[in-house]
C-alpha cells in the first residue's frame, strides 16, 4: 500500500492555460452539435439587422440624403455599426454570463468546480471562446449585410475601430464575469438577472440611436454602460474617420468600466466556487 | 481492509453543515436544515468505506464537503492530510466523484465529454484518446456508441462513462455517491466489480454512499450509518452485527435489520425519492 498519494502534474500558469483550452474545445463541440440552433439564431440576427438597416435606408431616402458624402449622417452605417457591434458584444456577454448557468442546466457544474483548475483559468477559457465565437458571428453578419448595403468606408479609421472593439471586449468580459457569478449567488434567479442586465445595456447604450434621445433620468445609466463608449468610439472612427489618438474619451472609460467588474467579479466568483446546493442525502 | 498506519485518505472531524433558505422578498422566516451534525470519521488508505443513510441523512452533503464543493460551517475535513478549505487545489488533484446522476453535456458524445473532462485534469492528445477508448471498451461501452450523443445511451451506459471519467483522472480517493442506483442488475454487477478493481489495481481508496444494503455488505470494509445528519454507527459489517445483534435479539442480523434498528426506518421507504 502506498503511503504517499500519487498526484497529477502540478498546476502552474502554463498548465492552467493549457487546461483552460478545455472550455474552448467543449464549446466548439457544443456549437457543432447545436448547429441547427446556431443557424436559426444567425438567420434571426441577419433578419433583425437588415430590418433595422432598411429603416435607416428608408429614412435617408425620405430626407433626400445619400449618406455622408453630402455632409449628412450616414444612417445606414450608423445603424450597421450598432447592429454588428451589439451582436458581437452580446455574444461575448452571453457566453461569459451564461458559463455557470449553462453548466447548472446540464448538471456538470459540480464536476467543473471539482476539477483542479482555478476559476481564473475557467474564465480565461470561456472568455477566449466567447471572443472567437463573437468575432465569427459578427463577421458572418457583416458579410451578409455587405451583400445588401453599400457603405462608404473611404474615410474610416478601421484600425482605430478595431482597438475600440478590443477594449470593449475586455469591458464586456468583465461585465460577463460579474453576471456569471449571479447564478451562483442566487441559484433561482441568477439567470433572469443576467438577461435583464443584457436588456438594459441594449436600451441605454445607444445601439440604434444617440443617447441624447433618452429620457433625462435614463441618460446616467448610459454613462455606466461600456457599450456606450464602444459605440461612440467605433462611430467616431468609422463614420468621422477620427484618428486613434482622438479616441481616448471612448477608450479610457471603456477600460475603466471593464477593469472594475473584473476586479469585483473575479473574487466573487472564486468565493462562490463552492456550489450552493441544498441538502441532499 | 485499509492501511490504518498511513495518513488517512479522508478525515472528517466534528463537521457540521446547516443550509439556510432565506426567501428573497417574502417576509416568512428563514428555514434551517441541519444536513450534517457534528460528524467525525476516518477513512483509511486503500479502504472501501460505505456510508448508509436515508434521503436527507446528510451523506451527499458530506461527499460534497470532501470534494471541496461545500464549505463546512464548523469542524475540519482533510483528504490525505490536505485541508479541503486551505489546500483546495491539492485536494482537487487527488479526488474524483461519480454521483447518482451521470452529469454530462447530453448532446455531446462520450468521447467529447471525456476529452473535455480530461483536459481539465491536464490530459489530452492521441495517447489519452486511445486510453479513453480502451477504458470505455473495458467497461462495455461499444466503440460505435463512443461518438453518439450521450442522451441516446441508456442510463447504465451513461453511468459507465461517468466511471470512466473518474478512472481516467487517476484519483487516489474516489467518491461514489450512489453509483448503482437505477442500474439494471448486470450493469450494477459490472460497476461493483469495477470498484474492486479500482481499489486492488489502481491503489485507490473508495468512499461509497449507497442505498443498497447487499452492495454495502459485499463491497465495504467498514460502514458508517447516518441518520438526520448524525453518525449513529461505524464499524465493519461483522462488527455492527456483533455490536447490535445482542440488543436486537438476533445472532446474525442483516445490515438492513441493523439499519432499521438504528434509524427506525427502511431505506426502501424513500428509495427513488430525490436525493
Amino acid at each position: 500500500m502506498s503511503h504517499v498519494p500519487r498526484t497529477l502534474p502540478g498546476a502552474g500558469f502554463w498548465w492552467e492555460t493549457r487546461a483552460s483550452l478545455a472550455f474552448v474545445e467543449r464549446n466548439l463541440y457544443l456549437v457543432r452539435r447545436y448547429w441547427h440552433l446556431e443557424l436559426a439564431f444567425l438567420i434571426f440576427n441577419v433578419a433583425s439587422a437588415m430590418s433595422v438597416l432598411y429603416i435607416g435606408e428608408a429614412q435617408m431616402q425620405a430626407s433626400g440624403s445619400s449618406g455622408s458624402r453630402d455632409g449628412q449622417l450616414d444612417l445606414v452605417l450608423f445603424l450597421g455599426i450598432g447592429t454588428v457591434v451589439w451582436a458581437y458584444l452580446r455574444a461575448v456577454f452571453a457566453n461569459v454570463g451564461e458559463m455557470v448557468a449553462w453548466e447548472r442546466w446540464e448538471g456538470t457544474i459540480e464536476y467543473t468546480m471539482m476539477a483542479p483548475i482555478s476559476r481564473l483559468a475557467h474564465m480565461l477559457g470561456v472568455s477566449l471562446f466567447s471572443i472567437i465565437y463573437g468575432l465569427a458571428r459578427s463577421a458572418l453578419l457583416l458579410g451578409v449585410l455587405s451583400l445588401f448595403f453599400s457603405v462608404d468606408l473611404s474615410k474610416a479609421n478601421v484600425a482605430g475601430a478595431g482597438i475600440v472593439l478590443l477594449a470593449g471586449s475586455i469591458s464586456f468580459l468583465g461585465f460577463g464575469i460579474m453576471a456569471a457569478v449571479l447564478p451562483l449567488l442566487f441559484p433561482e434567479r441568477g439567470e433572469e438577472m443576467t438577461f435583464v442586465i443584457s436588456s438594459i445595456l441594449l436600451l441605454v447604450s445607444g445601439v440604434y440611436y444617440p443617447i441624447s434621445v433618452l429620457p433625462d433620468w435614463m441618460e446616467p445609466l448610459a454613462t455606466i454602460s461600456p457599450a456606450t463608449y464602444v459605440l461612440e468610439g467605433m462611430r467616431a472612427a468609422l463614420l468621422d474617420g477620427a484618428p486613434t489618438s482622438a479616441l481616448g474619451p471612448s477608450l479610457v472609460p471603456t477600460l475603466i468600466l471593464g477593469g472594475w467588474p473584473c476586479r469585483s467579479g473575479l473574487p466573487s466568483s472564486v468565493g462562490a466556487s463552492a456550489t450552493p446546493s441544498g441538502p441532499g442525502g | 481492509m485499509g492501511d490504518t498506519g498511513a495518513t488517512p485518505a479522508a478525515m472528517v472531524e466534528h463537521v457540521s453543515k446547516v443550509f439556510v433558505n432565506r426567501p428573497l422578498l417574502r417576509r416568512s422566516p428563514a428555514k434551517e436544515v441541519r444536513a450534517v451534525d457534528d460528524v467525525s470519521l476516518t477513512v483509511h488508505q486503500g479502504e472501501i468505506f460505505g456510508i448508509l443513510g436515508a434521503n436527507g441523512s446528510g451523506k451527499s452533503t458530506l461527499i460534497r464537503m470532501l470534494s471541496t464543493l461545500l464549505i463546512p460551517d464548523s469542524g475540519r475535513v482533510e483528504v490525505f492530510g490536505y485541508d479541503v478549505l486551505k489546500q483546495e487545489a491539492q485536494v482537487k488533484r487527488l479526488i474524483n466523484r461519480v454521483s447518482v446522476e451521470a452529469s454530462f453535456f447530453k448532446k455531446l458524445s462520450p468521447a467529447e465529454n471525456l476529452a473535455y473532462a480530461l483536459r481539465l485534469y491536464g490530459r489530452s492528445g492521441p495517447a489519452v484518446r486511445e486510453e479513453t477508448y480502451a477504458v470505455l471498451d473495458r467497461l462495455g461501452v461499444a466503440r460505435e456508441k463512443v461518438s453518439e450523443p450521450l442522451e441516446q445511451l441508456s442510463r447504465g451506459m451513461q453511468q459507465k462513462v461517468a466511471i470512466a471519467r473518474a478512472l481516467l483522472t487517476s484519483p487516489v480517493l474516489l467518491l461514489l455517491d450512489e453509483p448503482t442506483t437505477g442500474l439494471d442488475p448486470r450493469s450494477k454487477l459490472d460497476v461493483q466489480q469495477f470498484v474492486h478493481e479500482l481499489r486492488d489495481g489502481h491503489d485507490a481508496t473508495i468512499l461509497l454512499c449507497t442505498h443498497d444494503m447487499a452492495e454495502a455488505a459485499t463491497l465495504c470494509d467498514r460502514v458508517a450509518i447516518l441518520e438526520k445528519g448524525r453518525l449513529v454507527a461505524l464499524d465493519t459489517v461483522d462488527g455492527l452485527k456483533r455490536q447490535f445483534g445482542a440488543e436486537m435479539g438476533s445472532l446474525d442480523p442483516t445490515l438492513e435489520e441493523i439499519f432499521i434498528h438504528l434509524t427506525g426506518r427502511s431505506l426502501d421507504d424513500d428509495e427513488g425519492d430525490a436525493e
